[in-house]
């Protein structure tokens, strides 16, 4: 953790333009984030969660205040900020291998070869375990593979920052716990800054050095933030029992639903997740389930 | 021999020979005997309304009139061919024998000016089109990526757009051909004057489908996509390249059809009233010529027009499969 102020949302308002004057959507988001730390960032839908992510990524530019990247000043999208998108965001009509290529080859031209960086595409694929695909065509390829490539394509760009808006809400539980895993892997060997949206209580807690909760717009902003003291590399068949574990997603919960009932419904039911997750720890690497506690429940 | 059959659409019931057959009877029901149905039908329908009406050129042709009609423009064309054939061997005679005389002389060599066979007017009529086609595309593609990547180009666009699209190719036709005659002085000119008048007439017309489609595709690309983009920082011209235009081959290509359809009748239309050479001529000069065989005439060429207007059509879906990445895409 070398900086302290690696990246900072100073002051940040958002304000979109409508017929009655403007909505503002974001009001006085103030945060810092350290190196290599892991963030996620919680709250309702319409909160402005994306909104945040995609001004930092550059997509969309803040009304008032902004942000700040190692000491410079962030007005445009660029490749050291990636995204990896919720809906993997691949070009369909390119093979795995060429969808990283796409961002490869306009990241390091001039300053790898040919060669280096088609070394540095295969790396990043088998980083994700999609070595053996790289020329399937998206189509051909299940939605959690797809969204590994998507992570491979973000990872490929060497991102100071990676920023990842909902990565895993459009996947199905047991591909999610494994996609989580992967990326903890990752996160331990590259040593990422990283900032995700989620909706996932569990999916925060294990993730993350902090959780960011954001109120309920208009005019959102940060609300908590719990620190998740937890020791890594986490293993989420110990956390289910550990009680630091449930403090802080009993902390998260808690802010969430005193903070709004009506919007709650969306927020993923954590008895569901936990018993899948015991399932898919038991479970290698195939899918099959041989001890399903969920099922004697 | 296994129960299991790949068809799981008939469940069971039958057994796999039987549900091959049913499948195989499908295709040809589907395929073979309601088309052709439908064309008897026609043809018996136009045999009985033709009969019927008696102009004063003679009885409205069937399809019997006009099939014998049809046997008659290929000898015709035979005819002319041979014609035409023996007309360069006698020139190539004369030439010969003169140069054995004196090695010296002057050796004329002319072209043959019989009068164009329907078989001629169809090929004009197809590079005609094919020439206003290829120029429409070659503006409104390009123009059309513009636009629909930038909204002020739009802007700058659309309304020009909006009031050129519903004007007549014949109201354009008077000023193609004053602005040829004036513009393209030449002594030994690359085309017909008549041809450049027909072929930009039509590309006036094909300019707009392709044009609308074109911008409406280009500016409908997955903003996922647009935004992967945009953080890899992709230059403008891989950005078309990469992202846009596999993204609107669809649109485009539904453009560019509705372009050739439109060019194709724009250039029927043109031929005729400007009295340029193509199947439009035929049809006038057959109009004018008055003889009791003049309709079935005119009934094989609209005929042939259809004919070539599906197979144009066609021609462009096939281009579209081969350029489209989506080989599953449904294209009709």
């Amino acid at each position: 953790m070398s900086s302290a102020r690696y990246l900072e949302i100073s002051k940040m308002g958002k304000t979109f333009p409508t017929d009655t004057g403007g909505f503002e959507a974001l009001r006085d988001v103030q945060l810092t984030i350290q190196q290599g730390e892991f963030i996620s960032l919680i709250g309702h839908s319409g909160c402005g969660k994306s909104t945040v992510l995609n001004i930092v990524a550059g997509l969309e530019q803040a009304s008032v205040g902004g942000v700040i990247l190692e000491g410079k000043h962030i007005n445009e999208p660029g490749p050291d900020r990636a995204v990896v998108f919720q809906h993997h965001a691949l070009m369909p009509w390119l093979t795995v291998y060429e969808n990283v290529e796409l961002a490869v080859a306009q990241v390091f031209r001039g300053s790898k070869s040919a060669a280096e960086m088609r070394e540095w595409i295969l790396h990043n694929l088998n980083l994700v375990g999609m070595g053996h695909a790289a020329d399937k065509a998206p189509h051909e390829i299940s939605g959690g593979m797809k969204q590994r490539v998507g992570i491979a394509r973000c990872l490929a760009m060497e991102p100071k920052v990676v920023l990842m808006d909902e990565p895993f809400g459009a996947l199905d539980a047991l591909t999610r716990a494994k996609l989580q895993d992967s990326v903890m892997a990752i996160q331990a060997e590259l040593k990422n800054t990283i900032i995700m949206i989620t909706h996932d209580v569990d999916e925060a807690v294990l993730l993350s050095d902090r959780i960011v909760m954001m109120t309920t717009g208009p005019a959102a902003t940060i609300g908590e933030i719990v620190e998740v003291k937890l020791p890594r590399p986490r293993d989420r068949l110990a956390l289910a029992e550990d009680q630091q574990y449930n403090h802080c997603r009993h902390q998260v919960l808690e802010f969430l639903y005193s903070s709004d009932d009506d919007n709650s419904e969306e927020l993923e039911p954590s008895a569901t997740i936990e018993s899948v997750q015991t399932a898919v720890d038991v479970s290698t690497d195939d899918t099959v389930i041989k001890n399903s506690s969920n099922q004697a429940a | 021999m296994s129960v299991t059959t790949a068809d799981s659409s008939s469940a069971g019931t039958a057994s796999p020979v039987a549900s091959s057959k049913s499948r195989i009877g499908d295709f040809v029901a589907a395929k073979l005997f309601f088309p052709t149905f439908g064309i008897l039908l026609f043809l018996a329908f136009w045999q009985i309304v033709a009969a019927n009406i008696v102009t004063s050129l003679g009885a409205f042709p069937g399809p019997a009139e006009v099939w014998t009609q049809s046997k008659n423009l290929v000898v015709e064309h035979q005819e002319q061919r041979a014609k035409a054939e023996a007309f360069y061997e006698r020139q190539e005679k004369r030439n010969a024998a003169r140069l054995e005389k004196d090695p010296d002389a002057p050796v004329k060599i002319r072209s043959y000016t019989g009068k164009p066979t329907f078989f001629d007017q169809i090929f004009t009529s197809l590079y005609t089109v094919a020439f206003g086609f290829v120029i429409a595309t070659a503006i409104a593609v390009p123009l059309g990526i513009l636009c629909g990547l930038s909204e002020s180009a739009y802007q700058a666009i659309n309304l020009i757009i909006q009031v050129f699209k519903p004007v007549s190719p014949l109201a354009w036709l008077p000023l193609v051909t004053m602005v040829v005659s004036a513009m393209y002085v030449s002594d030994s000119p690359m085309f017909e004057k008549s041809f450049l008048n027909s072929g930009l007439t039509v590309a006036l017309c094909c300019l707009w489908p392709t044009l609308i489609n074109t911008t409406v595709g280009v500016a409908g690309v997955d903003r996922d996509l647009v935004n992967v983009s945009r953080v890899i920082k992709l230059g403008s011209i891989t950005h078309v390249r990469k992202v846009v235009l596999p993204s609107s081959v669809p649109l485009i290509f539904t453009g560019l059809r509705l372009s050739l359809a439109t060019g194709w009748m724009v250039l029927i239309a043109a031929e005729m009233l400007a009295q340029n050479p193509g199947l439009g001529k035929f049809i006038w000069d057959e109009f004018q010529n008055g003889s009791s065989n003049s309709l079935g005439r005119i009934m094989a060429a609209v005929i042939t027009i259809g004919l070539l207007g599906f197979a144009l059509d066609q021609l462009m879906l096939r281009l579209q499969r081969w350029l489209s990445w989506d080989k599953q895409a449904v294209v009709r």
